[in-house]
Formats: C-alpha cells, structure tokens, sequence
C-alpha cells in the first residue's frame, strides 16, 4: 500500500475548497510517502464534477455515483470504505468539515485506520506525522501512528494554499455496490440563514464582540461604541448562542465570512471557527486580557488588556 | 426512553502552565476542569427529551479521573437520573478511538434510544468521538445537530444540521441513533439548591476497561494515535502589541481606525 487518496468535497453542485487545499497537502506527502495521488469524488454528480480536480499533482480521479442527491453520511462511509479498499493508500486525507466529520471517524474506527482530526499538516517522516493544535490551539501537538500502515487525517482548512495548475489526471468512475439498509437517514430540505437588515459582510469597519463581554447588559454599550466610531456591530458565536444577538450579525465557519477593511474585536479568543470568518480582514486589532489568546496569532495590531477599560477610553475620547 | 449522554471533562490552562516532565502533554496540577460547553447543551437537549416523554431515563456517561465524578454530580443535579464513571489509570493518555470504543462498550450495555455527544470537546477538539462511537456500535448517526423532534412511535428523529455559512440541513434518522449537539441548540438550565443536594443520592457507578470486557491488549489495540510531544506554536508574524493604559491604547486604536478607515 501506497500513495495518498484526497477525498474531494462538492456540495449543490460545486466543489468545495477544501478539496484543492487537500490536493497541495498531498502534493507534499508523495514525495516522500511514494505516489500515486488519487483523489476521489462521491456524490450523485461526481462524474460531472471530476474535471474540476483535475489539477497539477493528481494522479487519478476516481468517482462514485451516490445513490443520494445529497450528501448523506452513511452512503459517504460504504464509498469511502470502497474507495480505500480499491486505492489501498497509506494516508487518506479529508477536510476537517462538517460533512466528513458525520462519516470518517465512523469508517476509521471500524477499519481499525489510525487517525487524527483538525490537523494543521501532514508530513512524511519515514512514517506520517501530523501537527494539531492542542487546548484551543494553545499549544501544538506531534501525533504519530504506531502500529498502523494505514492512517486517516482531516485537515483543517486554509492550512495549506490550494493547488493549482492544469493536471492530466486520469479518471475512472468506481461501481460500489451500496448496502441501502444502512442508509439511515433521509433529506428533507435545506434552509438558508435569514438576511436582516444590516450586513455584516459589507462593512468596511466592523466592531466584534464575544463572550468576554460577560453579559447581556454590557452589549448596548458596544453598540454605542460602534455608532461613535462608524462602525458596524459584529459578534462571535456564543452572542448568537446566548440570545443576545441574531445570527446575521455572527462571524464564523458557521456564520458568515468577512472582509472588512478593520476588524476590531474585543473579548474574542480567535477560536479556528472564528477565524474561518475574519482571518482575511486587511486590518485586525484585538483587545484580550489573555496574553497568550490565539487571536493575537492573527492579529496585527494587539492589546493585552481589560475590554471595558478600552472601551471607556474610546467612548470618552469619541465623545 | 432511554438517553445516554457522553460528557467529558475539559481542561483549562492555568496563565502559567507547565508541560509534563515526558513533554507529551500539559502538567494536570496547571488545569482546571469543567464541563465542556458542548455538553451542556447535549445534556439538556436529553433532558428535555425525557421531559416530554410518558417515561424516560437519562444516563450520562465519562471516561474520565475521579475528578469528573464532579462533573457528573452537576449532570445529575440538572436532571441525569443515573451516571457511569469508565477509568483505570492506563487510560491517562487514552486518544479518541480507545475513549469512542469505551464509550461504546457502556452504550451496548445501556441499550438506550439515542445516544447525545457534543459535537466537540474545548481541549481535545477532536470532533470526532461522536461519530468514531457510531462507527465502532454501527449506529445510524447525525453530526452537528441544532435541532431534535424525537418520534417515538415511528422510531425516527426529525432533525436539524447546520453546515458551514448557516446553511441548515433537515433530515430524518432512524433510531436508535447517535446525534453530536452544537452550541445554542437550548439554553441549559442552573440547578437548583435542592436538585444539587439530590443529587449526590443518585447512583454513579465505577467501571474498568476490564469491566466492559476490554482487557489491557484490547485496549492497546484500538490506540489509534499517540502524542509524541507538545510544544508552543510557532508565533508566526505575531501581533504588534500596543502598549500603555487604556488610554494610550484607545488613542492608538483611534490613530488606525482614521488611517484605515477615516
Ligand atoms: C462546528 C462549529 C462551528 C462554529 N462556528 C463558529 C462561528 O461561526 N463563529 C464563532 O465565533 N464561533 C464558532 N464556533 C465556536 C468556537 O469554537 C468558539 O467556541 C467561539 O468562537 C468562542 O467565542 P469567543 O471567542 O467569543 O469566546 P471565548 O473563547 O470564551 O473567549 C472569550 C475571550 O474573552 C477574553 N476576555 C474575557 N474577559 C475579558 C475582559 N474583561 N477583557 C478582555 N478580554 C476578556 C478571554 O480572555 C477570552 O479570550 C463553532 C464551533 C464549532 C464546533
Ligand atoms: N472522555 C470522554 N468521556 C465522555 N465523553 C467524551 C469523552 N471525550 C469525548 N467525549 C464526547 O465526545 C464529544 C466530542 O469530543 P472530541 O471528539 O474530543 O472533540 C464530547 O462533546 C463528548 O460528548
């Protein structure tokens, strides 16, 4: 067994980002774990989609016809086990994303793969390696794999720059014979979220808030503080959790994804679902108490300080 | 019915924690615990459930040190009815697939209806227990769940998924299942005095690897991945810091605001 399968990520229609970020990522991996770089393609119209992969690097295409429209998790699963079985790779690579993340753990476990999740690469070192964050990335783990000849990482996104190039891949679509009891779930329907009066992903100048801000109480003092500085209110998930504010102001992997000319956010750790939203803002300042908060990893401007005390000082200096 | 709730207790560094002496992972006297955040919200979603059956029992189960039993004292006073403990001291470094596959040996026990897990845990994030738990039992399974209208009669759970960009998806499941809970799916309850005074007559019961019939070559069996060594993360192109007191840095956040967006 040899060589890395990519398992390529398409929703309604399109593929999904991920898929070409996990192309480089491999790209990287052959040279030392030996070819080939299959990537794979599950999905009702992966026979359709498969030309979009065909970047520089990749070996072969293979595709699975879903019998699903949709996504659904456990037709992922017999594909993917098919797929291994027919490829037989050393590493398989998925995106750390929700989807993968309802099937791949259930395929590793039950194949006995070694595995690690939300990694930030993968490397060969006579065996592969794989670097992931630790507590809220606070610190960096080394994770090996002993005992396994086979092992199934989930990376996680805008770790690595996609991959690019015109490829010549070959491409072959692979016949799974699906187990439809083991289908358990059926689609009912998608619903967007609901746009509301303001929109965060057009604003030049965004004023962020999470749960540092301690209560609810303490939010119309920061929509003042917008409002003095021209600045349009934005908030971290745990905002929208609590109530306090709709989703449509929420920035994140789960809420929308913005890029403002300035981001200033105050009492945010800078969570890897977070910065999935803002990590492309030309400008970012953060304002923590906690030294050692990831955001200030992405930040460019940074203040180890109390939120409210700065806050005080904006107001009063706007005033 | 019959839920079984997988609760972990999650770590919180101290300002100045240390690494252990072997390297592999942070020094457990430079921690707090707590209930992970997603927890909360699996347990109440089970909770609730529970509530609006004619009968039902709500089983929260961890591998953990007997520091969780703590955490599982809270569960029980927010409305668990019985509890599990699974811990030797093998199990300090156990990873993801050892701690699914015992989890797995309790829920094979429990036979329960569904079985709640958070989508993540606030150390690990692994986002994977879940999910490999199903796996390892062949349960049907939903990841990510913000939503759950439980159909006892049809046995099947009418459920929400939310993606990426807060688009959601609905879907029904076949149960016996296995759902992950996201944040703000409810909003989780206080105990109260009296609840937290029952609690501690609840029962909690202590259990082995060996007790699930996972002898200790079984369980060095199903390690899927070892940590070899931790380390601080490369800081990269750090953030310049903007020193002073407060107002010296709200003039400075002033000073950027009217170069880049003035
Ligand atoms: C599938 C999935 C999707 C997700 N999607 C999103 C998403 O779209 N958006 C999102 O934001 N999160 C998302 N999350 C949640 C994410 O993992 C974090 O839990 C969340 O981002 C944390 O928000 P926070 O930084 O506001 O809170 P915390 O992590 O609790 O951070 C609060 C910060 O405030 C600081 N603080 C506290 N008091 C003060 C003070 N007085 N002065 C200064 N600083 C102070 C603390 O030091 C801390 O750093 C998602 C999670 C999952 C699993
Ligand atoms: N040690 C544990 N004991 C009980 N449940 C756990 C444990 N570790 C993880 N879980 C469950 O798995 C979920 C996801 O955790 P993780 O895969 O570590 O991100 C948690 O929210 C818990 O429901």
């Amino acid at each position: 067994m040899s060589g890395v399968l990519v398992v390529a990520e398409a929703r309604r229609g399109a593929v999904r980002d991920i898929s070409l970020e996990l192309v480089a990522a491999a790209g990287s991996l052959v040279r030392g774990a030996g070819g080939p770089l299959v990537v794979g393609l599950v999905g009702a119209d992966a026979e359709e989609l498969a030309p979009r992969l065909d970047v520089a690097g990749v070996d072969e295409i293979v595709t699975v016809r879903s019998p699903r429209e949709h996504f659904e998790a456990h037709v992922a699963e017999q594909a993917l086990e098919a797929l291994v079985a027919d490829v037989e790779p050393a590493v398989v690579l998925l995106g750390h994303t929700i989807d993968a993340l309802g099937y791949a753990p259930a395929l590793a476990a039950r194949a006995g793969l070694g595995f690690a999740s939300d990694a930030w690469s993968v490397q060969w070192d006579g065996m592969p390696v794989v670097r992931r964050g630790a507590y809220g990335d606070r610190l960096v783990a080394r994770v090996e794999f002993p005992g396994r000849d086979r092992v199934l990482v989930l990376m996680r996104s805008g770790a690595v720059e996609p991959a690019a190039g015109a490829g010549s891949a070959r491409v072959r679509a692979l016949d799974v014979a699906f187990d439809e009891a083991a289908i358990a779930t059926e689609h009912l329907g998608y619903r967007e979220v609901e746009r509301g009066d303001v929109d965060i992903t057009q604003a030049e100048f965004l004023l962020s808030v999470g749960r540092g801000i301690g209560d609810k109480s303490n939010l119309s003092q920061f929509e003042e503080l917008a409002e003095a500085l021209g600045a349009t209110l934005a908030v971290s998930r745990p905002i929208v959790d609590a109530g306090w504010m709709p989703s449509t102001r929420q920035v994140g992997q789960s809420g929308l994804t913005v890029k403002p000319k300035l981001y200033l956010a105050f009492g945010i750790s800078g969570a890897v679902q977070h910065l999935a939203g803002m990590r492309k803002a030309e400008t970012i300042i953060a304002v923590n108490s906690d030294p050692e908060a990831p955001i200030f990893n992405v930040a460019h401007y940074g203040a180890v300080a109390d939120l409210f005390d700065v806050a005080e000082a904006l107001s009063a200096r706007e005033a | 019915m019959k839920v079984v709730v997988c609760v972990k207790q999650v770590a919180q560094l101290d300002e100045d924690f240390e690494l252990r002496d072997d390297g592999r992972d942070v020094d457990p006297d430079c921690v707090e615990w707590d209930l992970n955040e997603w927890d909360a919200f699996a347990l109440e979603a089970a909770v609730r459930l529970g509530e609006s059956a004619a009968e039902a029992e709500i089983v929260v189960v961890t591998v953990g040190d007997d520091e969780a039993e703590e955490r599982l004292r809270a569960c029980l006073a927010k409305g668990a009815d019985r509890a599990v403990r699974v811990w030797d001291g093998g199990l300090v470094d156990a990873d993801v697939m050892l701690v699914a596959r015992l989890l797995a040996a309790v829920v094979e026990r429990e036979a329960p209806d569904l079985v709640l897990c958070g989508v993540q845990s606030s150390d690990g994030v692994s986002g994977a227990t879940g999910v490999a738990m199903a796996g390892f039992l062949g349960l049907p399974r939903v990841a990510v769940v913000t939503g759950i209208d439980y159909d006892a009669s049809a046995r099947t759970a009418t459920v929400e998924r939310e993606l990426e960009g807060g688009l959601v998806e609905r879907l029904r499941v076949r149960t016996p299942a296995l759902l992950t809970v996201q944040t703000g799916i409810n909003e989780p309850r206080y105990a109260s005095r009296r609840a937290i005074k029952q609690a501690r007559e609840k029962p909690l019961e202590e259990l082995t690897p060996a007790d699930l019939g996972l002898d200790a070559e079984a369980v060095a069996r199903t390690v899927a991945s070892r940590v070899t060594a931790m380390d601080h993360p490369p800081k990269g192109d750090a953030a310049e810091l903007i020193e002073g007191g407060p107002d010296e840095v709200a003039a400075r956040i002033l000073a950027i605001v009217e170069e880049r967006v003035g």
